[in-house]
């Protein structure tokens, strides 16, 4: 005669059964999931899409830099023959060149966007390897590649979008509170 | 006391393109020696071979970051007495009170027009 305690449950059996199906189910979803990353190439990523965008990205700040420096060398022309034109004059020429130095602004700002751009592409192409890794060799992925910054590195983070931005006069604020 | 226009003055961008923003607006306004570094190491190097009267600096950069420099200047019996201005895009509060906390004069956000950075210098040094 068997003992009570020595019988297996049957909602035990039932369970293990389902938790069997439920690992085969999801061994098969990991199975097809790698076939289908691997169709889509993802090494390409790595040795092509992202290298290719960070130096089109790299060509565009470098671009821009270079018609800065035109507009800037331009207006130091301008500032050469203020002196031989009349104080009235000379005062306009001086508030243009102001005005278009102050518009070059925007060569730091979009070179600062970008920067942050580029190094978004490269965490991905960090976290791409990190799954070629795991699909790929069955290697763990890299804990610095998912490290959080902390202290001032946290700190540096360019220019904010227009949406999110804060203006001189918060700033201010700012400095002014004791 | 009137403002010094020979006052030497040193900029530090690693944007080039800024640098020279800075130093035309500053010409424009009539300061006249006006120096530039790229970061915060070389901008120590230049502090160790001139005598300045401002320092103007960016926060973002490499190797050594604006913060770093300031805190280096205000930490330095020699170069503690410098006022300091922040000119960066880094805008979040958390920013703006860590360079307080480090000892800036003020901080002005890019981008920027002429009269904001004649407004921050006339704060900073007075009527000009």
């Amino acid at each position: 005669m068997m003992l009570d305690t020595q019988r297996p449950d049957r909602t035990e059996l039932l369970s293990k059964t389902q938790i069997c199906a439920e690992l085969e189910n999801l061994a098969s979803y990991i199975n097809n999931a790698r076939h289908e990353i691997a169709a889509l190439r993802p090494t390409d990523i790595n040795t092509d899409h992202i290298p290719r965008a960070t130096d089109e990205l790299d060509a565009v700040v470098g671009a821009t830099e270079e018609a800065t420096n035109k507009i800037m060398d331009i207006c130091d022309e301008i500032g050469e023959v203020v002196g031989s034109c009349s104080p009235e004059i000379a005062a306009k020429l001086n508030d243009f060149t102001t005005r278009i130095f102050e518009a070059c602004n925007f060569q730091d700002i979009t070179g600062q966007r970008i920067t942050k751009v580029v190094q978004t592409l490269k965490q991905i192409d960090v976290k791409v390897t990190d799954l070629l890794k795991i699909f790929g060799n069955g290697t763990a992925a890299d804990k610095d590649s998912l490290a959080v910054r902390t202290g001032e590195a946290a700190l540096l983070n360019g220019p904010a979008l227009p949406q999110d931005a804060v203006d001189q006069d918060d700033i201010d604020r700012l400095m002014s509170d004791t | 006391m009137a403002v010094n226009m020979d006052m030497n003055i040193l900029i530090i961008d690693d944007y080039k393109t800024m640098l020279r923003i800075i130093e035309n607006l500053l010409k424009q306004l009539g300061f006249r020696n006006i120096h530039q570094a790229t970061d915060g190491s070389s901008a120590l190097v230049k502090l160790g071979e001139t005598k300045f009267d401002l320092i103007i600096s960016d926060w973002n950069m490499q190797p050594m970051t604006g913060l770093q420099l300031l805190k280096e200047v205000r930490s330095s019996d020699k170069f503690k007495a410098i006022p300091f201005i922040m000119v960066t895009a880094e805008s979040k509060p958390e920013n703006v009170i860590a360079a307080k906390q480090a000892g800036v004069n003020n901080y002005i956000i890019k981008p920027f027009n002429a009269e904001t950075l004649k407004q921050k210098l006339i704060a900073v040094l007075g009527a000009f």
